[in-house]
């Protein structure tokens, strides 16, 4: 193990690349194969080296550095604990797949130019790495808003549209709303001293109530940024609109760096947690889930299907930080320690499973320039790659054996089942509830998942055009396996990664699941004899059997086998748009979850001779919150507008009235 | 956890049943078979009051036991079916709420009726705990049902499971009541029938229709 | 692992592989007598699956791979689910591999295999049918496990076989919970096997076809390995439940090879019972709407809920 202060300054200075990349990008602004072939994979190695640093580092002690920059009296603070080591890593890795794939992606003639493009997404992986690092709210905001400038800008990156705009305007504005929910949470949490560092904060001895309040502003700060319910509406918007590296980025990482944010705050700043924080957040989440799975169950557009899955996502990783806060709170070690491994091992998934899904979506994306799923269809004879690979992080995503997803369910899934030992009754009886919605979830997310592979890939191409439609290339091949290398290897080899998150969990909780972790094809997390999977086992035999199977049919029965066209009903006139569309596929949940929804529908009359059949589902949130907040904020600044008179010498009198007003207060 | 007596295992099983028995007439729209199922639940009850006749060793509960068993098992079923038939009342149109919906109300009153119940059964050592709060809750359920439900038929059936419940509550808490009240309760909704029998057939003479809604019409404005 | 494990949990997936087709026909025959129809004999299913495989198979012009893949994947996952459900006896040392959770995720997988296979010819058809497999699955997917979390917090387990030790070996316990269950679960069996009242097995006019329209388009072997796993599937769902709520006459703890041979006549009996109950049920009831289907699950899935819910408030 190499010493962990060298570890410590290896880790600067991978930021540091990716701002030098990032300038390096205005070089030669224009020039496609200077950002792609070269300052691309420039800043993927030093996210390769930002990964393996950081898979170091997750063993060794804690370290801190001040460093020479800032203002005067807040210079800035560097600490790397396990829990910034583990989203490190999970930054360097995910960002290591998108890098590659952004080589192969960007192309000329697209919005921005090349060069600032480099420079935008350089600066975003920086700050969010920065935003991991930092030891005081000061530096720690400062990255915060670099990330969210700079996720801005990339968002908009064809800012020639007005509804990439708009969604970009969205975006913003929600994200600054989050930030002041974390500034005033850090204010709440230094606790009268006026010290913002973390060491400070986390010396602080707050009352449960204004623990409780920071607690509940860093929810709602990092919320917004995360997507809970009733903050998500950005993510809808914002996703569709960014290029699809940017949407995997913004999607597998930063919501994951929202997640620290909490983590950090609630188990490592606050020297308290109350158990009815948990259950608020558990609500939440679970919440937020069910929300997410059930309108991305009737999305027609591809990248809004995958926005609504992260809330999905995002949803259960918040369930999994209030059951850790549970018991945490009610002094169970061993089961905190296994709630908050299950949460930061669906962090990491998310990351490689819905990064992997956005950038398919983008190789489809360019090579049919059709977002609509209704336009799609068949890609997986012509772009075989893309399907299968894309195939991986479906059933990741869905959370089926024997793939990444499915581990962390599993863990949550067991933490919910040692629930009855808990001292209190109502909370005891309100949780089997959460264990069943959980399922109820993770069983919608395979239906959202085959919708969406099975609309975009499979059947037959919905539009003529298609048919044309070219593989990607080879950078974005290697992007695209390496994520799918990631959800593979997650999900088959859990063991080795939980010992090492073990460290995180004893360094948050003083826990950690030890000894149980023995085997390294053996996931047992608290005893064998109580529950026990071994995906390697499971996948090996599964692999065998089929095997066998293929043999056995082959030597027995080798029959010939003809082609021939599908049976046509009877109907001579079939044609590919008669194919279930995604429309279709999701009306059984439309008309399930109907309350949901807030839908208009226009129906054909039966007189109509060219019929149009049209539905419109929207969110309730628009309408019953935003609309009203919107309202009242353009009725106090029409208020405000009366201060406005067209007249110099009144603005003026203004100024100089608010100078004597400053210089009064000064007296 | 240790291990409860046989007895009240059975006791434990029989109010799992019964609140079994309440979802299902929950979710049951055809009302022969609701009528069907009130019978079994009547069925568990007896059983019910044998098993806690048996282990506390009071034949007055034997009594009560066989009481419920011609009046709940046999005679209101018998008088129901013949009503229904009568009248033709064997389908019951769509509930107000859909089913789901409905048994996740249902739920919800469960954990409801088991926190309410929680004070009352410590106090109480009887028996086993638990089943108080089964009770309270097919009570409960019998209520929900009653609400949801459009047909006169239905709203009686409702009625006669919610004293079901009350019965099971008092069996399970206190060893039954005493047999002057049982016998009285027992008469009160024999007679009770009787009434709505007639009331039935007012009913469906001056609207031509066993559905509560056109009673709305009855509302003066 | 020794050997003489091995060899037990190698006899009970080919027992379990072998026997599959004869409750299927079984089933059949039952209710063939039942309706006063003479029936095709119990051993059909066998014949037609040797007719299938000795045929020419016929594959749409426009199957992607993943078509040609998945009835395989569908036979490996059923047989790798009896190798955890234990029909004869608890001594399976593969179950260590994957718990009751890992067994409803298996079942998940083949589900979204066949429903993605079904997407891949692109006819009407198929695209409705892996619908409404989806839709059946997504609510008694979560309704079996939530069967599963009642019978684990029994016997503080998800392994199943430690499971079924704990209810078998209680025998004076009884689990108000598990009356729950086995209600949820004999409807969560129904769905998921496509049998009345959810769906009709022998159809296949187009309104009412849930499953068969998934498998519309195979033919000859393929069809072959898709009906033998439908069976398989049968089987081991009965097993699941005789094993859950009937655990008796199972070889359990340290078993001795007389337990072991007692076994299997016992099972055997109990399938067969269990083949006439669900003949009964198939025969006594009619099938309903689609749109009644979903409020079928919600309803399985609720009643396991409570099942959770009465363990913990019973306290047993």
């Amino acid at each position: 193990m190499a010493d962990s202060t060298s570890l410590l300054y290896a880790t600067l200075l991978v930021p540091v690349a990716w701002l030098a990349i990032g300038l390096l990008g205005l070089v030669r602004g224009r020039s496609v194969l200077w950002v792609g072939r070269i300052l691309f994979p420039l800043g993927t190695l030093a996210g390769l080296t930002l990964g393996f640093t950081a898979l170091a580092g997750l063993g060794a002690p804690t370290e801190s550095l001040t460093l020479p920059l800032g203002l005067a009296q807040f210079a800035f603070h560097i600490r790397l604990d396990a829990l910034a080591w583990f989203f490190l890593l999970l930054i360097g890795f995910t960002s290591a797949g998108i890098g590659v794939f952004s080589a192969g992606y960007f192309r000329a003639g697209e919005g921005t130019a090349p060069g600032l493009l480099c420079l935008q997404y350089h600066v975003f992986l920086a700050s969010m790495a920065v935003v991991v690092m930092a030891d005081d709210a000061y530096l720690f905001l400062v990255a915060w808003e670099t990330m969210a400038l700079s996720s801005y800008f990339l968002v908009t990156t064809q800012h020639r549209l007005p509804e990439i705009r708009r969604a970009g305007f969205i975006y913003l504005l929600i994200a600054h709303l989050g930030a002041i929910g974390i500034l005033l949470c850090f204010g709440v949490m230094q606790g009268g001293n006026w010290q913002f560092t973390f060491e400070a904060m986390r010396a602080a001895q707050l009352t449960p109530v204004w623990a409780s309040a920071a607690f509940f502003l860093a929810l709602f700060g990092f919320g917004a940024k995360a997507g809970l319910v009733p903050l998500h509406v950005w993510l809808p918007e914002a996703h569709p609109a960014a290029p699809s590296p940017v949407s995997a980025l913004m999607s597998g990482v930063m919501l994951e760096i929202a997640i620290y944010g909490v983590l950090r705050v609630t188990f490592d700043l606050l020297h308290v947690q109350l158990w009815w924080w948990g259950l608020v957040t558990l609500g939440l989440g679970l919440f937020t889930a069910l929300f997410g799975v059930v309108f991305a169950a009737v999305q027609t557009d591809m990248k809004r299907l995958l926005a609504y899955s992260s809330i999905e996502n995002i949803g259960i990783i918040f369930l999994g930080v209030g059951l850790t806060v549970i018991f945490h709170a009610f002094h169970m070690p061993l089961l905190a320690a296994l709630a908050l491994a299950a949460t930061l091992y669906h962090c990491l998934n998310h990351a490689f499973s819905k990064s992997l899904l956005f950038l398919s979506t983008g190789s489809v994306l360019h090579a049919t320039r059709e977002r609509s799923l209704g336009k799609l269809g068949g890609l997986i004879h012509r772009m075989p790659w893309v399907a299968w690979l894309a195939l991986v992080g479906t059933l990741a995503i869905a959370g089926l054996p024997p793939l990444n997803g499915f581990v962390s369910e599993w863990l949550l899934l067991q933490a919910f089942l040692f629930t009855p030992d808990l001292p209190h009754s109502y909370v005891n009886m309100l949780l089997p509830m959460g264990a069943a919605a959980l399922a109820l979830v993770a069983a919608l997310a395979a239906y959202v998942m085959v919708k969406f592979y099975g609309v975009i890939f499979l059947g037959q191409p919905r539009e003529s055009s298609l048919r044309e439609a070219q593989d990607c290339g080879r950078l974005e091949r290697i992007g695209l396996l390496w994520l799918a290398a990631g959800c593979v290897l997650l999900g088959i080899f859990p063991v080795p990664l939980l010992a090492l998150l073990n460290n995180v969990s004893r360094g948050l909780l003083g826990a950690s699941l030890g000894t149980q972790l023995q085997h390294w094809w053996l996931l047992a997390p608290i005893a064998p004899e109580r529950a026990a999977y071994s995906p390697a086992v499971f996948l090996l035999s599964t692999v065998v059997l089929v095997a066998a199977v293929v043999l056995g049919v082959r030597r027995f029965y080798h029959g010939r086998v003809r082609k021939a066209a599908p049976w046509g009903c009877g109907f001579p006139l079939l044609t590919p748009r008669m194919q279930d569309t995604a429309e279709g596929f999701g009306q059984p949940i439309r008309q399930i979850f109907e309350p949901f929804f807030r839908m208009q529908r226009a129906l054909p009359s039966p007189f109509d001779t060219s019929p149009h059949y049209r539905v419109q589902v929207e969110d309730h949130f628009w309408y019953a919150l935003y609309a009203p907040i919107a309202g009242l904020v353009r009725r106090i600044s029409s208020l405000a507008g009366a201060v406005q008179q067209g007249r110099i010498s009144v603005y003026l009198l203004y100024s100089f009235l608010t100078l004597v007003a400053l210089l009064a207060f000064a007296l | 956890m240790p291990t409860l007596a046989f007895s009240s295992q059975l006791i434990n099983l029989c109010a799992a049943l019964l609140l079994l028995l309440s979802f299902a007439m929950l979710a049951q729209r055809r009302v022969l078979t609701l009528v069907d199922l009130f019978a079994m639940q009547g069925g568990t009850l007896f059983v019910s009051i044998i098993v806690v006749a048996w282990s506390t060793g009071q034949p007055h509960l034997y009594y009560s036991a066989a009481l419920t068993l011609i009046l709940k098992v046999i005679l209101l079923p018998l008088i129901l079916h013949h009503l229904i038939r009568r009248l033709g009342a064997q389908w019951e149109s769509e509930t107000l709420l859909n089913t789901p919906i409905t048994m996740l109300a249902g739920l919800l009153l469960v954990i409801f009726a088991f926190t309410l119940a929680q004070p009352i059964s410590q106090l109480a050592n009887t028996v086993t705990r638990g089943t108080l709060g089964i009770a309270l809750a097919v009570v409960m359920l019998a209520f929900l049902m009653m609400i949801t439900r459009r047909k006169a038929v239905t709203q009686v059936i409702g009625f006669l499971a919610m004293e079901n419940g009350l019965f099971f509550a008092a069996t399970s808490a206190t060893y039954g009541m005493p047999m002057v009240v049982e016998l009285g309760v027992a008469l009160d909704v024999l007679v009770s029938m009787v009434i709505l029998g007639i009331f039935f057939f007012h009913i469906r003479e001056q609207f031509d229709s066993l559905d509560l809604h056109n009673m709305e019409s009855l509302k003066e404005d | 692992m020794n050997i003489v494990t091995l060899i037990t949990q190698l006899t009970e997936v080919i027992l379990a592989v072998v026997a599959a087709p004869l409750l299927m026909g079984w089933v059949n025959q039952c209710r063939a007598w039942l309706q006063n129809r003479r029936g095709p004999g119990v051993l059909q299913p066998y014949r037609q699956i040797r007719k299938l495989f000795h045929k020419d198979a016929v594959i749409a012009a426009q199957a992607s791979p993943l078509f040609r893949l998945v009835p395989y994947v569908q036979f490996a996952s059923m047989c790798l689910a009896a190798a955890i459900i234990p029909s004869l006896w608890t001594g399976l040392p593969f179950a260590v591999a994957a718990d009751t959770i890992a067994l409803v995720g298996l079942f998940a997988t083949a589900r979204v295999f066949l429903a993605l296979a079904a997407m891949d010819i692109g006819t009407a058809f198929g695209s409705m049918g892996a619908r409404r497999e989806m839709l059946v699955g997504f609510l008694a997917e979560p309704a079996l496990l939530m069967v599963f979390f009642t019978a684990s917090l029994i016997s503080h387990s998800t392994s199943l076989p430690t499971i079924v030790e704990t209810l078998a070996q209680g025998r004076l316990a009884i689990y108000p919970s598990l009356a729950f269950a086995g209600v949820a679960f004999l409807m969560v069996l129904l769905a998921e096997n496509a049998r009345i009242p959810v769906d009709n097995p022998a159809t296949h006019l187009e309104l009412t076809m849930i499953h068969e329209a998934t498998v519309l388009e195979y033919s000859a072997r393929h069809l072959a390995l898709i009906e033998w796993s439908v069976a398989l599937k049968l089987f081991n769902y009965t097993c699941i439940g005789l094993a859950l709520f009937f655990p008796w006459g199972l070889a359990t703890g340290a078993h001795s090879l007389r337990d072991l041979l007692l076994a299997i006549p016992i099972t055997g009996l109990k399938l067969l019972v269990a083949g006439f109950g669900l003949a009964l049920i198939e025969s006594l009831n009619a099938k309903m709407r689609i749109f009644r289907a979903p409020e079928f699950l919600a309803s399985a899935f609720l009643l396991a809920v409570l099942g959770l819910l009465v363990h913990l408030l019973l306290g047993s």
